[in-house]
């Protein structure tokens, strides 16, 4: 069913207005699954996301989000990604660098205030460190805690656990002890059938946006992309005369007709 | 401890009578009741749990909604305070994190005596889906004792209020005046 709230404008001709407003700062540029994404140098990181949002026809008003990925077998295993939204065009686009343990990214505290604190998150969970942050603290792990808990070489359980020490009369840290280690599942099972994906090698061959889900994008009816042929009838926003508003002669023949129930008290028919 | 259920009285009926009788008899006759002042503490708490919010996640809806007219808590004397130092019972509802606890045992700390906790919801009560999670206490029984603990993800409302009757019970069975 298409819905007559806006939808998100078309990707059409973005990647060359982009590439065009970017210039050799582009590293790549991909448009998957209803997105956009740019690869950037990581030096010129600052330059070209005040140039999306400053160019004529770009307008990136919004930093949405900041999130970090870490791929452990890349050189510079850690990617970077600004989620921008423009609101005067409804459009979105997300900027990526890549980078390492110890090489810093700009920070874009001067553009988006807002990026201060999503600056920390990253640099909490992934230890990606932002030349420029004024206050590049920890924002969402415990005070001394150590290690960045989303690199893929970071345990799940992690290496402490807390309890209340009688002895010390407040919380302590201490090794973790289990008493039964984590398990994973698999819920394919290898003698009902041959195809035997492991759970998240679905996303690799293009996803639909949203959940996740094995289905791919374009098997997707709806989803985020805009929609083909012909638009949904606009519900009318103005009543011009008393037939769309309900009221007139439908409503006095309808207060016209008799109830031939009998008035039961408590006996509501909407309850 | 649990519900006695091998010999449930059937429907319809009465407290007993002679029981009933004799109090009446003894305050017509005397003007007073004498009972233990151990029985008296035990009746006036197990009739006045106010109890601490530490509502941490979505448990903490339920908590809400067992306060609301539906369940009403208040029935039982059980009323939300906000500070601990005048409850009586903390009830812990969600996830536990490792940057919350120090606070949580803070809290506890500052509630007068006697005190109780109840332990609601499967996080609260052993990590629950985040057990093996870096972050989160494996069950807030490492932090402070816990007296009942109610299972369930989250409970539903009445869950909570079985819970808060069973502290009752606990406490009329357990009950000093030295805890």
């Amino acid at each position: 069913m298409a819905s007559p709230a806006p939808v998100m404008a078309s990707n059409e001709g973005m990647i060359d207005a982009v590439n065009s407003a970017l210039g050799a700062s582009v590293v790549a540029i991909v448009d998957a699954v209803g997105e956009i994404s740019v690869t950037v140098e990581r030096e010129a990181l600052a330059e070209a996301l005040l140039k999306l949002r400053d160019t004529p026809g770009l307008e990136y008003q919004q930093l949405m989000e900041i999130a970090g990925v870490d791929y452990p077998e890349r050189p510079e295993r850690f990617e970077v990604c600004y989620h921008l939204l423009s609101l005067t065009r409804n459009h979105r686009i997300r900027v990526k660098v890549t980078t390492d343990e110890e090489t810093p990214v700009p920070s874009v505290t001067d553009i988006w205030p807002v990026a201060g604190w999503l600056e920390r998150e990253v640099f909490d969970l992934y230890g990606v460190l932002f030349a420029g942050n004024p206050d590049l603290r920890r924002i969402l792990t415990d005070y001394g805690f150590r290690g960045h808990p989303f690199r893929k070489d970071f345990p799940l359980t992690g290496y402490v656990e807390m309890r209340y020490s009688e002895e010390h009369k407040r919380v302590i840290y201490e090794p973790v002890k289990l008493a039964q280690d984590f398990r994973t599942f698999d819920f394919m099972s290898p003698w009902e059938g041959a195809e035997y994906i492991l759970p998240g090698d679905e996303k690799a061959q293009g996803e639909a946006p949203g959940a996740p889900t094995p289905l791919k994008a374009d098997e997707i009816k709806g989803g985020n992309a805009p929609p083909k042929g012909e638009e949904a009838a606009a519900t009318p926003k103005t009543t011009e005369d008393t037939d769309d508003t309900g009221a007139g002669e439908k409503a006095n023949k309808k207060a016209a007709e008799k109830s031939d129930e009998p008035d039961v008290p408590g006996g509501d028919k909407d309850g | 401890m649990g519900v006695d259920l091998t010999s449930p009285p059937p429907p319809g009926t009465l407290p007993d009578p002679d029981f009933l009788r004799d109090i009446n008899s003894e305050v017509s006759d005397k003007g007073f009741l004498v009972t233990s002042t151990e029985e008296l503490f035990q009746w006036a708490r197990t009739g006045s749990l106010w109890w601490m919010t530490f509502g941490l996640a979505c448990c903490a809806v339920e908590m809400i909604q067992v306060n609301m007219p539906r369940y009403d808590m208040e029935r039982f004397g059980a009323a939300p305070r906000a500070s601990p130092r005048q409850s009586d019972v903390m009830i812990v509802a969600g996830t536990l994190c490792n940057k919350m606890a120090p606070a949580l045992r803070r809290v506890y700390d500052q509630m007068s005596e006697p005190r109780y906790v109840i332990s609601m919801g499967s996080c609260a009560n052993g990590g629950g889906y985040y057990h093996y999670s870096y972050s989160v206490v494996r069950g807030c029984d490492r932090i402070v004792p816990v007296d009942i603990y109610v299972p369930g993800c989250p409970p539903t409302a009445e869950a909570l209020l079985y819970g808060v009757m069973q502290l009752q019970r606990k406490i009329r069975r357990a009950g000093t005046i030295e805890r």
